[in-house]
């Protein structure tokens, strides 16, 4: 008796798992993972902005493996690609950030969750691409904003690293990897302390002084590694060794500097040592001191755009008017939101240097074709044309405006799915299920 | 003799000066962004005596009166900072976990650069706010940006109700931690908030005794200005901006207030209220949030850009504030993020930073829309707000300009300090940038009574 009770369960019990289980997978439908995908894709009927050879006005790309193969107005499909029609739509190449942390920051107070910043002044050594997070939260909110790369940075001390360009897709740093890499020096600063600690122009004088030792005697000893490199008296100076490639001018140096008298100095500290990629980060007083940038011809990689002045005697459009003010003296300008989380907004930056002065054809270079240029992989990223990486995002008009949509996004060739945490918070959120319980007045009260 | 007069014309001119200046103004010819009664193209907005007296077509300037020609240009209401802490010369009291008894009135300073360059960006009224280290903290000011004087009276929003910073989550349990006393948890600061309201119940049946007493030999209780103010909030004449970012919090907070009744609550930076939209719309609490910040510390780690448009398609009254010196100036780029997250209307997008900041200062009866009768707080932008590439043209207060790009000068220091010099930079970093995100910790002495919030 008792068995057959319980067989009588069990027999319940596969029941109710045969009228559950199709619940179950119909829930996980809802909730069902999303995966990229690539192989041979035709966009079509689309507004393609190349920025290298003007607007196709209803022009297709056509993208296999990972490469464009085609782009024009009249470009045949192939049989076997899958055809999207963006008509009605813009295309543009992926938007490319000239200075962030992303991948190496993900909570900012929380200092177990930032790995862009290494113990010591000289650390030159140091590799960005080795902390680069492929699963970071920031990156898919990032991309789905039509942001497809950008140059992650080591921050602090006088040469904090190696700094790398990643695309914003991929599951390990050597598949978001996108093929260059620099070195980060902060050319000894004449800025002044922080707003509660006030250092006097001798203490300044003192520091930076300090600061100029430790860079030359770490340049000297670069350039005399150089010459004994191939002895075998030369025993293991890892962070010296990382500077011979920029002293033999195979790799690029980034110098951060932003008051003017730095910039002024920075200039003159790298025409005495003759290094040849030299890229001057930061810039934020280019505007004072453009003409003797355009002079030196060396390229800048400039913002936030969207930054306070750096003199209360600054008229409240400093910032805004930089790149334009550098971009007309002749400069070779590229953007930076030189942010983690918020990486998504380097087109609004894009958008406010373009309003103050610097038109939106040039500010859209300065994050497309200049931006990979300057970092080095002008060759396979930065504008539509046939042989480049296929990084690609549509968009329902200007990608500089609020109320334009990004719609679709193809990085490295692979078409990303458009979802990010941020947008499944949304959907889960905006009609709440259950909403507010009726029944329960813990938070009524009697109105006054 | 000749002393006294000239004592005596010095006294009434500085009365002169401390009177608030109001003008008027007829702006031709624009297209009028009224907030509350949709777009209206080539329309005039007739200002008078610091009122906006008529609004319609081809009205003509009364004698004497200047024209402002909006022809192709964007007006709208200036636009309102429910959170700031520029023009204050320090921010947190943080010597107690209750303070009700400070006001962020006595540290205003008036000759802050930031105050020309949020007009720059169309800003005419912030919420001047205590810091949030502290469970209760101290009592904001509400202001409009009348730059161009050394008095800060002169910077008051004359009328508006009073308002106190509360703070819930890391910031006051992180200095709770950091000095060894309550809160150092989530329950702590739940207790903390309890515990004052209970006392301050206490406080005030004891003048209510005193006061009911007819008796001659009646003795005052003692005075206390920080309980007094607790019994204020619960009589409902000082507005809480309570400090927060978790769904568990906010809701907390609500439980709290409807046991002790206290109708009024708008919350500041709210990064989760999304999550709790259904709650805070059924109490009637309101969210002053960011467009896009998040993940600057773990609390703000579960965010989403879709906070406002969640939070307004849910009936709850929502503004977008800046809480920082850089992002005051393009609050209306800040408001037009939520057409990409979110899909605001125009409309919907603008009342974010004029109309719904207003309602939640208590001070839309005054300000929040282009409508008659209200104060000729006006901007004025070539193209839309709402577009990446407007320019800000035009700033008016009580129908004064103070702010006009065609005659910025560059250096709109109006103080320039003895010490300061003019090669002195400083470069700006965002996250260096979260005023009173930042700063419950018990830092050097000089840090904990500086700027930085």
């Amino acid at each position: 008796m008792i068995r057959e009770m319980k067989n009588i369960r069990t027999l319940f019990a596969a029941f109710l798992m045969l009228a559950i289980v199709p619940l179950m997978s119909l829930a996980q439908e809802d909730d069902q993972v999303l995966r990229a995908r690539n192989g041979k894709f035709a966009l079509t009927n689309a507004k393609i902005y190349t920025v290298t050879n003007g607007i196709i006005e209803n022009g297709t790309i056509i993208i296999d493996n990972g490469i464009i193969v085609a782009v024009g107005a009249d470009v045949k499909i192939p049989a076997d690609a899958e055809v999207f029609d963006y008509k009605g739509k813009e295309i543009y190449p992926g938007m490319i950030d000239g200075g962030t942390t992303l991948g190496l920051a993900e909570i900012g107070s929380i200092s177990e969750a930032n790995d862009f910043q290494e113990f010591g002044q000289l650390t030159p050594q140091m590799q960005a691409l080795t902390a680069v997070n492929p699963n970071s939260t920031a990156i898919p909110v990032t991309r789905v904003s039509g942001v497809t790369t950008v140059w992650t940075m080591p921050r602090g001390g006088v040469l904090s690293g190696t700094a790398a360009t990643i695309n914003l897709f991929g599951y390990t740093p050597d598949q978001m990897f996108a093929g260059s890499k620099g070195i980060v020096m902060n050319f000894p600063s004449t800025a002044g302390g922080r707003r509660f600690r006030r250092l006097s122009p001798e203490e300044v004088k003192k520091r930076q002084d300090r600061a100029l030792k430790t860079v030359n005697d770490a340049w000297d000893k670069a350039e005399l590694y150089a010459k004994l490199e191939n002895s075998d008296e030369v025993r293991s100076y890892p962070e010296i060794e990382a500077l011979v490639p920029v002293v033999k001018g195979e790799m690029m140096l980034f110098i951060e500097a932003n008051a003017a008298k730095d910039i002024v100095a920075t200039i003159a500290w790298v025409k005495e040592r003759g290094y040849k990629k030299v890229i001057l980060t930061g810039v934020s007083e280019g505007w004072r001191v453009a003409d003797q940038i355009a002079e030196s011809g060396i390229p800048v990689i400039t913002g936030p755009v969207q930054a306070i002045p750096t003199r209360d005697s600054d008229s409240y459009d400093a910032a805004y008017a930089n790149p334009g003010i550098m971009s007309k003296a002749g400069v070779k300008v590229a953007l930076r939101t030189m942010d983690s989380e918020n990486v998504r907004n380097l087109p609004y930056h894009a958008g406010f240097a373009a309003a103050y002065g610097m038109g939106r054809e040039e500010a859209l270079k300065a994050i497309t074709i200049n931006a990979a240029e300057i970092l080095g992989i002008g060759d396979k990223v930065g504008s539509i044309e046939v042989g480049k990486q296929a990084n690609i995002f549509v968009a329902t008009g200007d990608p500089f405006e609020t109320a334009t949509k990004i719609t679709d996004l193809f990085i490295d060739g692979y078409k990303v799915p458009m979802t990010s945490r941020q947008i499944r918070l949304y959907d889960e959120f905006l009609n709440r299920t259950p909403g507010v319980d009726k029944d329960k007045k813990a938070i009524d009260i009697k109105k006054k | 003799m000749k002393n006294i007069l000239t004592l005596l014309l010095a006294f009434f001119s500085t009365m002169a000066l401390a009177q608030v200046q109001k003008g008027d103004l007829l702006i031709k010819n624009g297209t009028v962004l009224t907030v509350t009664n949709g777009t209206l193209e080539n329309t005039d907005v007739l200002v008078r005596d610091g009122k906006i007296s008529r609004i319609g077509k081809d009205l003509r300037a009364p004698r004497g009166v200047e024209t402002v020609d909006a022809t192709g240009k964007f007006v709208m209401p200036g636009i309102i900072d429910a959170h700031s802490h520029i023009a204050g010369s320090a921010i947190n009291e943080g010597t107690s976990q209750v303070t009700a008894e400070v006001s962020m009135e006595d540290v205003v300073d008036p000759l802050d650069v930031g105050i020309y360059r949020a007009l720059a960006g169309g800003v005419t009224s912030i919420h001047l706010m205590h810091g949030s280290a502290n469970v209760i903290g101290g009592q904001n000011e509400t202001m409009k940006l009348r730059y161009g004087t050394m008095n800060p009276d002169e910077l008051r929003f004359e009328g508006a109700p009073r308002t106190i910073k509360f703070a819930l989550g890391e910031n006051p349990t992180r200095g709770g931690r950091s000095r060894g006393i309550q809160p150092q948890s989530r329950m702590g600061v739940e207790n903390m908030l309890r515990t004052s309201f209970t006392q301050a119940i206490a406080y005030g049946k004891k003048w209510d005794a005193y006061n009911a007493d007819k008796s001659p030999r009646k003795v005052a209780p003692e005075y206390d200005l920080r309980m007094q103010t607790l019994v204020d909030i619960m009589n409902g004449d000082v507005l809480v901006h309570c400090h927060s970012y978790r769904a568990d919090e906010i809701y907390m907070l609500m439980k709290v207030f409807s046991d002790f009744n206290i109708p009024k609550l708008t919350f500041q930076h709210a990064n989760e209220a999304y999550k709790v939209a259904p709650e805070l719309a059924a109490f009637g609490a309101s969210a002053s949030v960011f467009a896009d910040w998040w993940a600057y510390k773990l609390e703000v780690y579960y965010s989403t850009a879709y906070n406002a448009a969640i939070l307004t398609n849910n009936g709850v009254l929502t503004s977008i504030n800046s809480d920082s010196g850089e992002l005051i100036r393009h609050l209306f780029h800040e408001a037009a993020k939520t057409q990409k997250y979110g899909e605001l209307t125009d409309d919907q997008a603008l009342a974010l930073i004029t109309l719904n900041p207003a309602k939640q200062l208590g001070i839309d009866n005054r300000v929040g829309s282009i409508e008659v009768g209200k104060d000729a707080d006006i901007a004025i932008f070539e193209g839309h707000p709402l577009s990446v590439y407007t320019v800000p043209l035009m700033t008016f207060i009580d129908g004064v300009k103070y702010f006009d790009k065609s005659i910025d000068k560059g250096d709109a220091r109006i103080y320039v300090g003895p010490e300061s010099s003019i090669s002195e930079v400083m470069i700006y970093d965002r996250h260096n940038d979260h005023r009173c995100l930042e700063g419950a910790n018990v830092m050097a002495f000089e840090e904990l009574f500086s700027n930085k919030k």
